[in-house]
């Protein structure tokens, strides 16, 4: 087997005229991180609220969550990214959806942005209630029969368990909407995947294309795990499951 | 101080809580006791709130407890309640529990909250454990300290929800002991409890409950003198055997 990998390639001049190819991939890098983090912000910020919602004793509010939940995770991420990208702008009004349509800066980035995380956000709420729902309900009776609010039980007492409870799912979840990110070539946002056909194309260095593009995918989401590890050893509680001594 | 009058309750169709009745008076100790299933957890949720119920009253201090317009945290930061699973918050430190509730709730600030929980943690044996996080307590540690950080809100009167079930039994003397104390101290406290030695020791009156009904309400004396129901006296012979 001669494969003839040229990884010498990755300091040749493109013709698209970015600089060498592998700074292409670094702009293509740059995007997907700009992207899925932007993303993971908005995810963590709905899922968390849906998450609560689905978990109050108001039966619209957590019908509501439920009904999010249920909608967006039963529609595949690409059909959700051309539904921000082309059916959304339609359903603003007129002139907003102009602007959008239009005048909005880096559209594919900010459309991309919020399809991943409107996605993210309904698994995110999915892990949030089901951590909710794994305390013991004396919990919230505790808090309550001490006066605090229902507002302040969440805030003081149900949430910082849940959330130390859901940091090992969450993680899986922050590592996949920078995968998941790939999907938003589609719509012509110029991330790492995107970069990575290009460089197939002009190159015609296919596996050092893919193997490079593979690294930092790798890397990535190395990276992520492993700040998310941190954060779950920095928030043990001594004597907790799991905890410290 | 708490007057429960024909208190009811349903879940869905089957009712748990049947015209139940009582009165508890100012610095009275009162003991509930009945087989599992009885309705007795389930009332002493009611008196604070935790448990909604249909029809009838619950009085304390003069707020009713079911009313539309009740407020309802500033009624339960007076009466304090001690749970079965202690329920202490694990994410925690022991003096955070007591203290994170008379700042947010009382508004008091974070040196006065800080010395009366020192205090009561003191009160029952604990002020050396000030540091650690409820995890890192026995059982009846936790108890004790859950009774610390209710009684750290001045509460007009205390609830008690089985403070002994989930203990080992070399822990269950050291709970009750303060309870004992704060009974002897005047305090207002309603006890669901199997602790028929406790009873016999603390409380002015003992209630019966079974079928999610108030049986026999009767002074201590009577109660484990001549109980007036079959039920009761059934229930007695089987939990005073051992």
């Amino acid at each position: 087997m001669d494969l003839n990998l040229d990884w010498g390639v990755l300091l040749q001049e493109s013709p698209t005229g970015d600089g060498p190819y592998w700074q292409l991939l670094w702009t293509g890098a740059k995007w997907t991180v700009a992207t899925a983090l932007t993303g993971w912000a908005l995810a963590l910020l709905v899922g968390s609220i849906v998450g609560v919602m689905r978990t109050l004793p108001y039966k619209p509010l957590a019908w509501l969550g439920d009904a999010y939940v249920e909608v967006v995770r039963n529609i595949p991420l690409l059909v959700q990214l051309f539904f921000w990208f082309f059916v959304w702008p339609e359903l603003l009004p007129r002139e907003i959806g102009l602007w959008y349509k239009q005048d909005m800066p880096y559209p594919e980035f900010i459309t991309a942005a919020l399809a991943l995380g409107w996605f993210t956000a309904a698994r995110v709420a999915e892990q949030v209630k089901s951590g909710i729902l794994s305390l013991p309900r004396g919990q919230k009776n505790a808090a309550l029969a001490l006066g605090f609010t229902l507002p302040q039980t969440y805030r003081l007492v149900v949430l910082p368990q849940a959330f130390r409870i859901v940091i090992p799912p969450l993680t899986s979840e922050f590592m996949n909407i920078f995968k998941n990110s790939a999907a938003a070539l589609a719509i012509g946002l110029t991330e790492l995947t995107f970069q990575m056909k290009q460089m197939v194309e002009y190159s015609n260095e296919v596996i050092v294309s893919i193997a490079a593009v593979t690294t930092i995918y790798m890397v990535m989401a190395f990276a992520v795990n492993r700040g998310m590890a941190w954060l779950e050893r920095k928030s043990r509680i001594p004597g907790m499951i799991g905890g410290g001594r | 101080m708490i007057e429960i009058d024909k208190v009811s309750k349903w879940y869905g169709q089957f009712q748990v809580l049947t015209d139940c009745t009582t009165r508890i008076a100012k610095g009275e100790v009162v003991v509930v006791c009945g087989p599992s299933g009885s309705g007795k957890s389930t009332l002493i949720k009611c008196v604070n709130g935790l448990e909604p119920f249909q029809s009838g009253s619950i009085l304390v201090d003069g707020t009713s407890v079911g009313a539309p317009g009740t407020n309802l945290p500033k009624l339960r930061s007076r009466v304090g309640m001690v749970f079965q699973h202690f329920e202490l918050f694990p994410h925690l430190s022991i003096t955070e529990n007591l203290c994170l509730a008379q700042i947010k709730v009382l508004g008091r600030n974070a040196d006065e909250a800080r010395e009366k929980g020192l205090q009561l943690l003191d009160r029952v044996g604990l002020k050396a454990h000030a540091a650690k996080f409820p995890g890192q307590l026995s059982g009846g540690q936790q108890q004790r300290v859950a009774i610390a950080r209710a009684l750290a809100m001045d509460p007009i009167a205390m609830l008690f929800d089985e403070p002994t079930s989930a203990l080992d039994p070399e822990m269950i003397n050291e709970v009750l002991d303060v309870m004992t104390q704060l009974a002897a101290e005047g305090m207002t406290m309603m006890c669901v409890t199997h602790e028929m030695g406790f009873a016999r020791r603390v409380a002015h009156r003992v209630i019966f409950m079974d079928q999610g009904q108030i049986v026999e309400d009767a002074a201590k004396d009577d109660f484990f003198g001549a109980p007036r129901s079959e039920r009761a006296q059934q229930f007695l012979s089987k939990i005073l055997q051992h």
